[in-house]
């Protein structure tokens, strides 16, 4: 199925990627050619195959429920692009 | 010392006899990048200050008898490793005033051993690339021609070791990114068992296949640095306990009666005349050391890039979604409420193969798509594990061309990614699979240019796979040739 410049502009929102007018058209093209590679997968048959999310199907690890991190709210907010008085400052979202 | 045919074992030897001091070492190496590096761009950051107040420590360290065997040595970093007052990019303008609070796991255990950081290198923007083109720093050059790619996404760590301007350079293989460059450059390369190396501080692309691992001129070399690098790590909740293991320990064994996989899918067809013909003349190397052919199959792996390419791009469209120019990274400069920022903050942060593979992924995580992309090409990996499963019922390793073709031109195909993508047909299966590999250097091909043979062990076998290329290396020179830029 062939990707139209509305699914290409809906994908953009999702992934909070903004894309100007003439991103769209090379865009569409090589997301089509993307896409027609990934098209060969629906051709195999994998009637009773289970997904495989991880090669090496690990069990998850538990821990303590202690605490193991340390303050170092201010390195980390060094790297902030705007921060004030310890916090992270973004465009106003509520009225 | 002629650092250009000195190996990391030397060096270690040298530094342990007082032959050479650390800072001495450290001091060579920074001079070698400075005089060296412009026309290559394999670093992105070198800080002289930092690495000759490391080597000072270490010199100390030898000093009082507490060293180990790579206290003193400089080892080059991918730009994809945290490492505390470094600036880490990632290779992306998205990271490009990042100086990383933290360390990673790998940075962390170099520490301990008192290695030192030489300096942190090039690479495609967040790992996403086959020819160390799309990184926000610029390409990065092939040492044995300028007008090639090292390949990628290590393209960095492996020309500054092919130039000698490092002993040794930490890499990332999420579907071949150590392998193929290793290939490339004509060096040794290794992605370990996945789990082995933690993730931790190591800039995600694709959670469940990226794996850290390490370039370097030989198997002997890459086996004393993974010593160092491999280790559990609590904080990546995939990594792997086990007791350590000495990589090197298995290096010297015989070959006789080790069986060689062939996998037919690999010697069919698409590899290229030049690559086959060094390929079959390893492959004899290996005869007369005692080892025997085997045929075998690997029937998916031509479906491992469709798989990858469903799979990398939906983790990574998750992982990348960090970057939101709020805690960390590039923002807009300017916007006009909180989501005109983020978009407006990740459209000018990444570059445009990372804005493929995020669009890409969210295509195939997206309502109506899920069922028949994604969990599709996980049934289809199943498939491709178990292929792999059957293989090692009949042989020991696997061996086959790391790559198609030698190294291509700079701007070959980087305006056609689906040429891109298969250029790494080889690789990618072992990533899925989540198998140990190996490149190492076996001739020359096409303009001068070198092969890599690819080795493929069973889950936890890198101390024999060191085995088997140090072996062949003990017999062959290709791993000691250098590019004459190197020697200049």
């Amino acid at each position: 199925m062939a990707l139209t410049e509305n699914d290409l502009r809906r994908l953009a929102r999702l992934a909070r990627i903004r894309i100007e007018d003439d991103e769209t058209g090379p865009l569409l093209a090589q997301m089509g050619g993307i896409l027609g590679l990934i098209d060969q997968l629906q051709a195999v048959d994998t009637r009773g195959v289970e997904p495989l999310s991880h090669a090496l199907e690990l069990q998850q690890r538990l821990r303590q429920d202690t605490v193991t991190e340390i303050d170092r709210r201010a390195q980390f907010q060094a790297v902030a692009p705007q921060v004030e008085a310890g916090l992270y400052l973004v465009p106003k979202v509520i009225e | 010392m002629n650092l250009a045919n000195t190996s990391l074992r030397q060096l270690a030897q040298a530094l342990q006899a007082r032959q050479v001091s650390s800072r001495e070492l450290a001091q060579a190496y920074l001079e070698r990048i400075a005089r060296l590096d412009s026309g290559l761009g394999a670093f992105i950051t070198t800080d002289h200050e930092r690495t000759l107040a490391q080597a000072d420590a270490a010199d100390a360290r030898i000093a009082s008898g507490t060293a180990g065997p790579l206290t003193g040595i400089p080892i080059a970093h991918k730009d994809i490793f945290c490492a505390q007052g470094w600036l880490t990019t990632c290779g992306s303008k998205m990271l490009s005033s990042f100086v990383s609070p933290y360390d990673a796991h790998v940075i962390e255990q170099f520490e301990v051993a008192g290695a030192l950081i030489l300096g942190k290198t090039n690479m495609d923007e967040f790992a996403m690339g086959s020819s160390n083109e799309t990184s926000f720093y610029g390409q990065v050059k092939n040492p044995w021609d300028l007008t090639r790619v090292p390949g990628g996404s290590s393209g960095g760590s492996a020309a500054a070791v092919a130039a000698r301007l490092a002993p040794a350079a930490t890499a990332t293989d999420t579907g071949g990114s150590i392998r193929q460059p290793a290939a490339l450059c004509g060096i040794s390369g290794i992605k370990p068992t996945y789990g082995l190396v933690s993730r931790y501080g190591m800039i995600a692309y694709a959670s469940s296949l990226d794996q850290g691992g390490v370039v370097a001129p030989s198997a002997d070399d890459l086996g004393l640095v993974l010593n160092t690098m491999v280790g559990f790590d609590a904080r990546d909740s995939t990594s792997i306990e086990r007791p350590r293991e000495d990589y090197t320990a298995l290096l010297d064994q015989p070959l006789k009666g080790l069986r060689i996989g062939l996998p037919r899918e690999f010697f069919s067809g698409g590899v290229s005349a030049d690559v086959e013909r060094a390929i079959e003349a390893a492959l004899q190397e290996y005869e007369r050391l005692g080892a025997t052919r085997v045929e075998i199959s690997l029937p998916n792996t031509a479906l491992s890039v469709p798989v990858y390419y469903v799979l990398a791009p939906a983790e990574a469209s998750s992982n990348l979604s960090r970057f939101d120019g709020v805690r960390y990274g590039w923002r807009a400069s300017r916007y006009t409420d909180l989501a005109d920022m983020y978009e407006r903050s990740r459209a000018e942060g990444f570059g445009p193969e990372v804005k493929r593979r995020i669009l890409t992924g969210t295509y195939v995580l997206s309502r109506g798509y899920y069922d028949a992309y994604y969990l599709q090409a996980q049934r289809v990996r199943r498939l491709i594990v178990n292929d792999f499963k059957h293989a090692f019922t009949q042989c020991d390793v696997i061996m086959g061309p790391s790559t198609p073709t030698v190294a291509f031109g700079l701007g070959e195909k980087s305006s056609d990614p689906i040429q891109m993508y298969l250029s790494d047909i080889f690789t990618i299966s072992v990533n899925l699979a989540g198998l140990p590999g190996l490149s190492i250097p076996a001739g020359f091909g096409e303009g001068g240019l070198p092969v890599g043979l690819q080795l493929i062990g069973d889950y936890f076998s890198e101390a024999r796979l060191l085995n088997v290329a140090h072996r062949y290396q003990q017999v062959t020179d290709w791993h000691a040739r250098v590019p004459a830029l190197a020697s200049a």
